[in-house]
């Protein structure tokens, strides 16, 4: 089932100073198609929680719509949404076993919806083999690792064939290797379903990897909407750019002068806009070391990480961190002359932001 | 190495150990063998022989009998009613927005309150006498009802107020209890209730009560126990002379038979404590047997 979010604004009394109005969720206004993996994706804070809580029902839009398909479920409570909603913790009822835990959410359903004991069953079941929790049923969350707990939840959050599937940072509870693993296993549940899944972390890597879109959020705007690579590729502004890869995008203060593009003292390539300061932002593996390159910087060391090769050198001009850090072939050559090392930078891997708006300058 | 740790940990835990023996050892040897000494005689500390007949007369004697039906009455009065009401309470203080510290104080209150003070001002509100009433009585008079005397009028009024004094003074300590493990509960499987759609009373009863289970069992255990040892209380409403106001408690015999007007019974003081104690044990034993289907620990 598709969801639009229509211009919903979310708005809370700061809980430290009553007189303060915090805009959580400011003017969004995008529409999730239906049956794909949506991840809302920015730093702690900036409401992408609140928005998930918006689609549950937990909370109600201060201002805006939401639909789910053609309907207008703004006014309705969660219960009447179908939801199902996985917390950062899992939220299992630790007093209940695995299968009294899935089974609860059927429990509660009244009236000409309401199922028989033996139906119930079968329906959990059928939610656990999904998750591939079915044998463990008559355990105590308590008895499962973080993994299985987390799948537990997921068949809770299934079992009643919710129209929209909401994760709340689903992985951040689980150690590293678990965290692959399990979002494997999201992904393949999620396109077994085909729900409209979305989900939100503050993790860039996690989101791009699984997600069919990402949402990107910063301090309740949205900052960009699109496909993980395409948003990695096009950052619209300094702050998308900075937010998503690892490492970090490395970000200059340059300007542009007489039709070029300028780092300190270096020309770095035609760009035709006024003359102006700007900032320049490459990706690590933006950068080829050349014996003539157009970028001097100076030669720290080599880092060798796996089959990553990075070099790490400085430039007084770089304003992201005081180490430049670069990503290069492990083959490649690294030319290092008097302690200056230098590098041509790949045009689509070279960003330049106006410094007034911090927009994206096609230059 | 290890052993001389042994050897000053024993040090440290010795002046606790010596306080233990003197005060609480010795004396719960000593009660156990007075309430076998037939006959004991505290002025030459003899006795005549070794029985069960100290036992057999505590049990046969109605002052014993009455204080034990007492005792009961207000164990199966109070225990249930103020751990209930405390739940009540601590929900409805849980779901408070404004002015919940405030209503917290206010229920607090009567825990830092004097026993012997509080009872006073219950005894003056409750009283009749010939010249005046209680305020109580002015309530009851004013929707009809004629005066009542509570404390020293029918058995039912006296065993009224003191079961409603006694609700009055553990409510305190319980609903302190309650809120905070009401508090603890995370917010999150209510927010996972509320999406599937789980009523009120189901949440309360399936996700509510088992959490908070721990809680409510420690105050059912030392509700019984203390409700069982009630005595101060029992005095501050209706004076020392309990037996004859027909309100003594199991506690108030043994002081009697001890320090009473009919005193100098170490023995059968020994026996109906330890009488006493056998309740109280089989009461936990049967608490602790049902705890362990009913109350859930993480």
């Amino acid at each position: 089932m598709k969801i639009i979010l229509d211009h919903l604004t979310k708005k809370f009394v700061s809980i430290h100073n009553k007189k303060e109005i915090v805009t959580a969720v400011n003017d969004f206004n995008f529409e999730i198609p239906d049956g794909v993996l949506i991840g809302l994706l920015g730093p702690s804070g900036c409401g992408k929680s609140t928005t998930l809580n918006l689609i549950c029902g937990l909370e109600n839009p201060t201002e805006g719509r939401i639909f789910f398909g053609e309907n207008d479920i703004t006014d309705l409570p969660p219960e009447s949404r179908g939801v199902g909603m996985v917390f950062q913790n899992y939220a299992l009822y630790p007093h209940m076993s695995v299968k009294a835990n899935i089974m609860f959410p059927l429990e509660n359903l009244k009236g000409d919806k309401k199922l028989s004991k033996a139906e119930i069953e079968e329906r959990a079941l059928k939610a656990a083999k999904v998750v591939e929790i079915d044998e463990l049923m008559e355990r105590k969350p308590s008895e499962l690792s973080g993994g299985q707990q987390q799948r537990v939840a997921i068949a809770r959050a299934l079992v009643k064939t919710p129209n929209v599937l909401l994760l709340d940072e689903p992985l951040s509870n689980l150690d590293a290797r678990l965290r692959l693993q399990t979002r494997e296993q999201i992904r393949r549940i999620q396109k077994e379903t085909k729900i409209t899944t979305v989900f939100v972390t503050h993790d860039q890597e996690e989101a791009m990897s699984i997600s069919d879109l990402i949402v990107v959020m910063n301090k309740g705007v949205l900052q960009q909407m699109g496909k993980p690579q395409e948003v990695y590729n096009n950052p619209k502004n300094l702050f998308v750019a900075k937010f998503l890869g690892t490492p970090a995008i490395n970000v200059f203060d340059g300007k542009i002068k007489d039709g070029y593009l300028y780092i300190g003292e270096n020309k770095i390539r035609k760009a035709q806009a006024d003359d102006q300061d700007v900032y320049v932002a490459i990706r690590p593996e933006g950068f080829i070391v050349s014996e003539k390159g157009v970028l001097e910087c100076e030669f720290d060391r080599v880092e060798t990480t796996g089959r990553d090769t990075s070099i790490i050198s400085h430039n007084p001009n770089c304003i992201s961190d005081d180490d430049i850090r670069t990503i290069v072939d492990a083959d490649e050559k690294i030319i290092v002359n008097d302690n200056k090392i230098r590098f041509d930078l790949k045009d689509h891997k070279t960003y330049i932001f106006s410094k007034t708006d911090e927009k994206v300058m096609n230059v | 190495m290890s052993n001389k740790n042994n050897l000053k940990g024993w040090l440290y835990l010795l002046p606790a150990l010596v306080f233990i023996g003197i005060f609480m050892v010795y004396p719960l040897i000593d009660v156990f063998v007075y309430s076998f000494e037939e006959g004991y005689n505290f002025a030459s500390q003899t006795y005549n022989g070794v029985g069960l007949f100290n036992y057999s007369y505590v049990l046969h004697d109605p002052y014993f009998i009455q204080a034990l039906k007492n005792t009961f009455i207000l164990v199966i009065i109070t225990v249930p009613l103020s751990t209930g009401i405390a739940l009540l309470i601590s929900l409805a203080l849980n779901s408070l927005n404004r002015f919940k510290d405030l209503f917290q104080t206010i229920f607090f209150l009567p825990y830092v309150t004097n026993t012997l003070a509080v009872g006073l001002v219950f005894m003056i509100l409750f009283k009749k006498s010939a010249y005046s009433d209680g305020l109580i009585n002015l309530l009851l008079n004013s929707v009809g009802i004629s005066s009542i005397d509570f404390i020293e009028g029918p058995y039912w009024a006296k065993m009224f107020v003191l079961c409603f004094y006694t609700i009055w003074v553990v409510l305190p300590f319980k609903i302190l209890i309650l809120t905070s493990a009401l508090a603890s509960v995370n917010k999150d499987f209510y927010k996972v209730a509320k999406v599937d759609g789980t009523s009120r009373i189901r949440t309360f009863f399936r996700i509510t009560l088992p959490m908070i289970s721990p809680s409510l069992f420690y105050l059912i255990i030392t509700g019984f126990i203390g409700a069982f040892k009630a005595y101060s209380d029992v005095v501050a409403l209706f004076g020392t002379d309990l037996n004859s106001a027909g309100m003594n408690t199991i506690v108030g015999y043994v002081y009697d038979m001890l320090y009473g007007n009919s005193g100098g019974y170490p023995s059968f003081a020994s026996a109906a404590a330890l009488i006493l104690f056998a309740i109280v044990l089989t009461i936990t034993v049967i608490n602790l047997i049902v705890s362990r289907r009913k109350v859930y620990y993480q």
